[in-house]
Formats: structure tokens, C-alpha cells, sequence
């Protein structure tokens, strides 16, 4: 990230340490993960340790050490989504983009995720494409859903 | 303020400030436990440290270590529910922990020789009690480890698991294991920390020629307390 769009974001939040967290998530919404060498200048700039920084962006999953894919799509996991069949929607998008979950394509089109439980159970299983959510999903009307992206392929 | 209370029945006086833990044993009972030193504050990570306390007419049982000394408690060390839940406690710790020396031995001392749980890691000797980081944190102040991940993936490690940089190479973390899972040597004038990758060459006194501290402690250190770094050419005994 450039210094000038950091300096920004620092700045929003006066660089103030008790921000971090708010800072983290605007760094990953520009970068769509959290770059290392921005981790080391915010660390440096609020005079946290990188240790502490460290801790707090692999504690919570919705930070990604990693560069993610241009699109995202994230898998619910929890119970309901389970059992109505949501570990063959892994598998399925798993094997048409073959990508296993958790990791990108090598082209960075997509990253595929897993999450448990997204708070909409009676829609499940629950698949959300880059902030969409798409309830009641089954391998077919999956890729209905993905059309757009294999397109571009 | 000092409070009263009891151990095993008799009447004994502590502060509230104080850890449970702290207080029974300096009464000169024995209680086991892995994560707690009295430099730094207590996690409450190991679970070994159980007792059953009794507040009026509520009994329960807590981890004592990070529990206060209060007014009129009753705490019971060896309870037949302590016991049972200790040996629980490690069972699990030797299953995360198989390869961890000292805790097999201090749990032989239990009467656990064997865990039911299937180990995850063979090799593993990392209880995930974070006194490293504590020390580094709260007593060193280099701050330089920390806890990454959470639940099952948790571990300690430096960021991103390569060189510490901020590690004085001090070695407190190392010193205070509990089951000396960190490594450390000196090999050419060079310290290394190996669990936290990371390598220090030594400073060697001007006067009897011998390695003592490594040099980029000595320079941290002149910086925190405003002295001129001459003043750490040689090693305290020469000084």
C-alpha cells in the first residue's frame, strides 16, 4: 500500500493505537488483504509492537495475511447449512475452480472461504459471492450463480 | 487489606491483591501448576492449579492462580472432585503435548502416566500456556512473541513465524518455559533464541575478552535507561 493511502487512514483515526482494529479493516478493504510491509509501517507509525498486530490479524478470520482473489466467495458452515447439504457445495465449487477451500486460484480470480455460520439459517445452505448472499443453494443452481465468473475465463 | 481465610480447615491471612495460588503456597502447601510465575500477571492457561473454594454457602471449583484471596473463603486442595478433574486437566495437557519431559514428570507425580486422548503432534512439547509471552511482554517489555490463531490452529510464534526482530535475545522466555520448548545456544559468539529464529551476535568485554550479553540487548538498554552506551563495553564484572 502507498504511503499516502496509509497516511490517510492513519490519520482518520488520529493514530490513535486503541484504533488498530478499524485500521486493519480499512487496510484490507483497499488491499483486500493485509500486505506485510503495511503492517510493519503501522506498527511502526502507532508504536504497537508487530507481535501485537501480528496476534490480532490471525486471530480473527475475516483478515487475510494472504492476497485473496478478485472475487470472494464464502461457504456457510454452521449446523443448519451442514446438514442441508453445504460440504457438497465446497466440493463442487472445490472441483469446478479447482481450488481447495481456504486458498485462491493461481489467476486470483476467485478465494474460495469458509465460515460458520453467517446468521442466516432458515436460507441455508448459504453460499455469498463477493457480498451477495445466496440462500438455498444446490450444485445446479450454483452454477447458475457463478455463471459470470466462468465467463471471463 | 489483609483478609482471612482458611486452607484445608486452618485459619490463615493474606491480601486481596494476591493470587490464591501465591498465598497457599507460600503457606507451604503444594499445588501443581505450569502457566503461573509471580512476575507477571496469571493467565489461568494450564488448569492445574484447580481447588474447590467455598464462599459461604456456594462451593465451586476454580483455577486458584487467578483467583483473589477473599474474606472468609474456604479453600480445599485435594478434594476427591480436585483430583478427578486434575487428572483430567493431564490427560489433556499430555495429549497436546506428548513430548513435553517435565510435564510427563510432574504428571507421574499425579499418579497420570497415560492419556486416553489421542495426540494431535507426536512431537509437540508447546502447551500453549503463554508464559513466554507474559515474560517477554510484561517483564522484559520487548514485546516480541505472541499468541497467532485462535482454537485449534493457536500457536506461539514470532510474526510470522520468521526472525523476532524486536527479541533482545535476553532469554526470560526460555528460562521460564515449563517445558523448555524454546532453545536456546551460543555457539562463535552468536546467541540464538531457535524457536524465535532469531540469532544475536555477542558483545565482548573490552577488559577480559569474554562474550556477555549480545550487542543489540546492550544497545536497547542504553536507549530505555538514557545511559551512554560506553557504559556496556564490558560485562558487569569488569565494570
Amino acid at each position: 500500500m502507498d504511503a499516502k493511502k496509509l497516511n490517510t487512514i492513519l490519520d482518520k483515526y488520529r493514530r490513535e493505537p486503541s484504533a488498530l482494529l478499524a485500521i486493519l479493516q480499512d487496510i484490507q478493504d483497499e488491499e483486500n488483504y493485509l500486505p506485510k510491509d503495511t503492517i510493519r509501517q503501522v506498527a511502526g507509525e502507532l508504536g504497537v509492537p508487530l507481535a501485537r498486530i501480528y496476534a490480532l490479524s490471525t486471530f480473527f478470520s475475516s483478515f487475510s495475511l494472504e492476497p485473496r482473489g478478485k472475487h470472494i466467495c464464502t461457504v456457510c458452515m454452521g449446523t443448519a447449512c451442514h446438514v442441508r447439504g453445504a460440504p457438497r457445495l465446497v466440493e463442487h465449487i472445490e472441483r469446478e475452480f479447482d481450488v481447495p477451500a481456504g486458498q485462491t486460484t493461481p489467476d486470483m480470480q476467485l478465494t474460495l472461504e469458509t465460515v460458520n455460520c453467517v446468521g442466516a439459517c432458515a436460507l441455508g445452505p448459504l453460499v455469498i459471492l463477493d457480498g451477495e448472499y445466496h440462500g438455498n443453494m444446490n450444485p445446479a443452481k450454483l452454477d447458475r450463480v457463478f455463471r459470470p465468473l466462468k465467463k471471463k475465463e | 487489606m489483609t483478609v482471612k481465610f482458611k486452607i484445608q480447615g486452618r485459619t490463615y491471612t493474606g491480601t486481596q491483591e494476591e493470587s490464591l495460588l501465591g498465598a497457599i503456597r507460600r503457606y507451604g502447601y503444594e499445588v501443581p501448576s505450569l502457566c503461573y510465575h509471580e512476575a507477571v500477571s496469571p493467565y489461568g492457561a494450564c488448569r492445574l492449579c484447580l481447588v474447590e473454594v467455598q464462599k459461604g454457602k456456594r462451593r465451586k471449583l476454580t483455577t486458584s492462580c487467578n483467583y483473589p484471596v477473599l474474606e472468609g473463603i474456604e479453600v480445599f486442595l485435594d478434594t476427591e472432585k480436585v483430583v478427578r478433574h486434575r487428572k483430567m486437566v493431564f490427560q489433556l495437557l499430555l495429549a497436546v503435548a506428548p513430548a513435553a519431559k517435565k510435564l510427563r514428570e510432574l504428571a507421574a507425580e499425579y499418579g497420570v502416566t497415560e492419556t486416553p486422548f489421542v495426540p494431535e503432534d507426536e512431537k509437540n512439547e508447546c502447551i500453549l500456556c503463554g508464559l513466554c509471552n507474559r515474560v517477554c511482554k510484561e517483564v522484559v517489555e520487548a514485546d516480541a512473541i505472541s499468541f497467532a490463531g485462535r482454537g485449534t490452529s493457536k500457536r506461539m510464534e514470532s510474526p510470522y513465524d520468521e526472525t523476532a526482530e524486536a527479541c533482545i535475545g535476553c532469554g526470560a522466555c526460555v528460562h521460564v518455559c515449563p517445558t523448555d520448548c524454546i532453545g536456546m545456544k551460543e555457539e562463535n559468539n552468536i546467541r540464538s533464541i531457535l524457536r524465535w529464529h532469531r540469532d544475536l551476535p555477542m558483545q565482548i568485554c573490552k577488559k577480559c575478552n569474554r562474550p556477555f550479553a549480545p550487542t543489540f540487548q546492550l544497545n536497547e538498554f542504553a536507549k530505555r535507561v538514557n545511559l551512554d552506551r560506553a557504559r556496556f563495553d564490558n560485562c558487569p564484572d569488569c565494570r
